[in-house]
């Protein structure tokens, strides 16, 4: 929502450092542009019956569960809060999903409908338990996080659930190994999911009252702002974005685990938010930043693969990019910085750019 | 004989503020002295020197006539200046022996020594003639007992002289009573105690002397049988008059009678916050709230605007009574109110200025038809202009600008939602002098056209000014209304003074 008064002729160099989505952006930027002088492969793309193949590609499709989930989870971390309980729903939808079709005579379409409802229903029983009883985030979606595996084992009977290879199923294998433009219909998901949030996020108020709540709940309460109808949105509208993650996640594979779907996905959503600029304690958030974070986390985990960094040692050098980039967005760090740049080149001008110009954060 | 405490021209100046202004204070051994001051009159700065959370900038400071400088609130209390506030600071979880050794545990060969801990917790309750389970967790008793722990860690360290901030304003009657036996107990073997409180009854209950501050000076220290109730408020309010002069301006008579009643109650109260009380608000009235710090001023318009919830008596708005009273019915009902903590009720800092302006008018609308953006500049640069408020620009975050401008920001918010009722706390607190004038005048234009206004503030004549009727409050009651010729600082200040209602 850039205001039609502030005409954009090239941002400023202090609006751009201020901009949250940028540092991702540039992580993922530097991180491409290694990979184009010590991977060229990583950028070769190809047409197979019209549909794109290359190491892109695969990283935009395998990072459209994170990105469906960091869009959930940045609603969340904008009111203050936190859902740790999604990699849970994920598990939970996935296997309602494959057990009513392999079990039952429902079809596609009902079984993703109920699927999905059984995850909102998660996360209005997360938000009650933050609204109504006044549980810390943490603690009450601790609870679903725990026992959501133990429910999705249960209804799976402890075991792997296949999704029935047959004509009357085609559609949902398509939901994750399909094609539609010459793209993978997860990451077409993905992003569809992400701009109808985006736009509705800004073109209605709940936005503003989302970052209302998340800057200062008392304030908000005073002002007539239903918090509680917000936060209890946020959880339900996270964990809806767990169930179409956890559709995707079952489709891929056309079977659900209980046990091994979406592990540590929460985190993973966690962290892309905070890279992409939102601050765990609420307020103005991102959602762009966030979609760049996720993509930046796929990516860099496909860019150790390519290298032939084992799996099990891999989160260890994603730890420390996190850290880079968090540390590049701490206020304290930047300051540092600037002073650096500041003495160095002893232009005095940067010092004159004003604090109070936030225009360019509306933007994200 | 030498005062135990000793402050001469003392001085403390903070960015564009002078909080003290040159303060001399004499404390004596066995002595209760009450500190006494408005909001912003240089208390709680005095208190923050002498504690070392804060270095002088000016002045002397001797405690047993040895100059001294704290550097620390450890530091103070090493120096024997040991210091209670209103919000216990202790550890709820540990427990009460813990809590009065914390950070010098007794030890045995490097190990914490329980049972010399017990002891020497026991000791120092005994003091006070106090005898608790030490071993029970410190949150498992009340308020009062917890400030009387806090006062035993506090005498503990050899204090000399000890400073109660406030210590009793979360405590019932007993629990003062309680307070006021170890404060006399102390008194009489000899420690200095410096006593901060907004209740006057207290006052003159247990303090020998009084000291009243005023914008960071010493308006009259006296021995507490030679300074009355009026003379006290006189001096913490700092209004002069003499019996012939005629206050204030002639504020054209309005005739109210025949406007329509926005709000009533009857007998409406809220339990350790504020007594029953009726009041009535008419279209275009201004009615004004005095009342010193804790009066139950800002309780009483937290239970119009339903911040809080009653617990006794009805509000009735346009003469129905209404039922689950709560912020957004108040808003529906046309009210509005700007919150004397702007911070935390207010503003949401982290927001722009539009942003913040529309934020009410939004909150009543549905979630789906947000007010276009267009619009909402249109709206935000109206009041921008018409309230002067300077920001860079409608897209500057609240949190740059200065209070007074943040105020106007919060005023714009309501005005814009065109209330029926504005009830302002402190609107003018900590603004400059040009801003509070442009916000008094705005008062009086929106009276005029009818809005019904509900003013609280700690100046009086401000509220002579601006008000067609005011209510005073004392000690959580309301105790009376001036209208007419009676509006006036003298009057009000009486019915503050005067005890018991008699």
């Amino acid at each position: 929502m850039t205001a039609p008064e502030i005409e954009s002729n090239g941002l400023s160099r202090s609006q751009l450092t201020r901009s949250t989505a940028i540092w991702p952006l540039f992580a993922l930027g530097a991180l491409l542009l290694l990979n184009a002088f010590a991977l060229p492969s990583f950028f070769e793309l190809e047409f197979l019956d019209g549909n794109l193949y290359g190491s892109l590609v695969d990283v935009l499709n395998r990072s459209s569960i994170g990105v469906v989930l960091a869009v959930g989870m940045t609603l969340v971390i904008a009111t203050g809060g936190v859902d740790l309980s999604v990699g849970s729903v994920l598990a939970i939808t996935g296997t309602v999903a494959a057990t009513l079709m392999a079990k039952t005579e429902l079809g596609v379409t009902t079984a993703v409908l109920i699927s999905i409802a059984v995850a909102m229903l998660a996360g209005a029983l997360n938000g009650l338990l933050v609204t109504s009883l006044k549980i810390e985030p943490v603690i009450a979606t601790l609870v679903l996080m725990v026992s959501g595996r133990g429910i999705a084992k249960y209804i799976a009977g402890e075991q792997v659930i296949s999704v029935p290879r047959d004509e009357a199923f085609a559609a949902f294998d398509w939901i994750g190994n399909g094609h539609l433009f010459g793209l993978p219909v997860p990451t077409l998901l993905a992003l569809s999911l992400a701009l109808v949030t985006f736009f509705v996020v800004r073109k209605t108020s709940i936005g503003l009252l989302i970052e209302s709540v998340g800057g200062n709940a008392a304030a908000s309460r005073a002002t007539g702002i239903n918090d509680r109808m917000v936060k209890l949105f946020v959880y339900v509208f996270a964990a809806f974005c767990a169930g179409v993650a956890g559709l995707i996640d079952t489709a891929y594979i056309n079977a659900s685990d209980p046990v091994n779907a979406g592990v540590f996905t929460e985190l993973d959503a966690i962290f892309a938010v905070l890279v992409g600029g939102t601050a765990l304690t609420g307020g103005r958030f991102s959602l762009t930043g966030s979609i760049v974070g996720a993509i930046l986390l796929q990516t860099l985990l496909t860019t150790m693969y390519a290298y032939g960094v084992a799996s099990d040692v891999a989160p260890v050098p994603k730890a420390g990019v996190i850290l880079i980039v968090c540390l590049l967005q701490s206020t304290k760090v930047r300051t540092w910085f600037r002073k650096r740049a500041r003495g160095q080149q002893g232009n005095p001008a940067t010092a004159f750019s004003s604090p109070a110009d936030s225009s360019s954060e509306e933007a994200s | 004989m030498a005062p135990l405490l000793s402050i001469r021209s003392l001085e403390k100046r903070f960015p564009g503020v002078i909080a003290l202004a040159g303060v001399d204070f004499e404390l004596q051994r066995g002595e209760v002295h009450a500190l006494m001051g408005e909001n912003g009159a240089g208390k709680s700065t005095l208190i923050k020197v002498l504690t070392g959370v804060h270095a002088r900038d000016g002045g002397i400071v001797e405690l047993d006539g040895v100059s001294i400088k704290a550097s620390s609130p450890r530091h103070a209390e090493s120096l024997g200046i040991s210091t209670v506030y209103q919000e216990v600071n202790l550890v709820p979880q540990l427990s009460v022996a813990e809590n009065i050794s914390l950070g010098r545990q007794p030890r045995r060969w490097g190990l914490i020594s329980w049972r010399r801990l017990a002891q020497k917790a026991d000791t120092a309750l005994k003091q006070l003639g106090l005898s608790l389970d030490v071993r029970r967790p410190l949150s498992s008793y009340s308020i009062a007992i917890q400030q009387l722990v806090a006062i035993a860690r506090a005498i503990d360290i050899d204090a000399k002289m000890l400073i109660l901030d406030e210590p009793t304003s979360s405590l019932d009657q007993q629990e003062v009573e309680l307070l006021f036996s170890v404060m006399n107990r102390l008194r009489d073997q000899g420690m200095g105690i410096v006593f901060v409180t907004h209740f006057l009854d207290q006052v003159y209950e247990i303090s020998d002397r009084i000291t009243v501050l005023r914008s960071g000076v010493n308006v009259g220290t006296a021995a507490t049988g030679n300074m009355d109730r009026l003379g006290l408020i006189q001096r913490m309010l700092g209004a002069k008059w003499s019996a012939d002069t005629v206050e204030g301006q002639t504020r054209p008579e309005k005739s109210l009678d025949d406007k329509l009643i926005v709000l009533q109650t009857r007998q409406l109260g809220r339990r350790g916050s504020i007594e029953p009380f009726d009041l009535q608000i008419r279209e275009g009235e201004v009615i004004g709230l005095a009342g010193l710090l804790g009066s139950g001023r800002t309780e009483l318009v937290r239970l119009l605007f339903g911040l809080n919830s009653a617990s006794t008596g009805t509000l009735e708005v346009d003469g129905q009574p209404v039922s689950r009273w709560s912020p957004r019915k108040a808003i529906d009902a046309g009210f509005a109110f700007c919150p004397e903590d702007r911070k935390r009720e207010g503003l949401v800092e982290q927001l722009t200025v539009r942003e913040n302006i529309l934020l009410a008018m939004q909150a009543a609308r549905s979630v789906g038809s947000p007010v276009p953006l267009r619009r909402q500049l249109e709206i935000s640069r109206t009041y921008v202009d018409q309230l002067n408020i300077k920001t860079p620009g409608v897209h500057t975050r609240t949190a740059t600008l200065s209070g007074g401008n943040q105020q106007k920001v919060l005023l714009a918010r309501w005005l814009a939602t065109k209330p029926r009722l504005l009830i302002l706390d402190e609107p003018t607190r900590g603004i400059d002098i040009g801003t509070k004038a442009e916000i008094e005048a705005l008062i009086c234009e929106l009276s005029a056209a009818g809005l019904a206004v509900v003013l609280i503030s700690s100046e009086l004549e401000d509220l002579v000014r601006c008000c067609d009727r005011v209510v005073v409050l004392r000690d959580r009651h309301v105790v009376g209304e001036v209208t007419g010729d009676e509006l006036n600082q003298r009057c009000m200040m009486e019915m503050l003074a005067h005890h018991d209602g008699t």
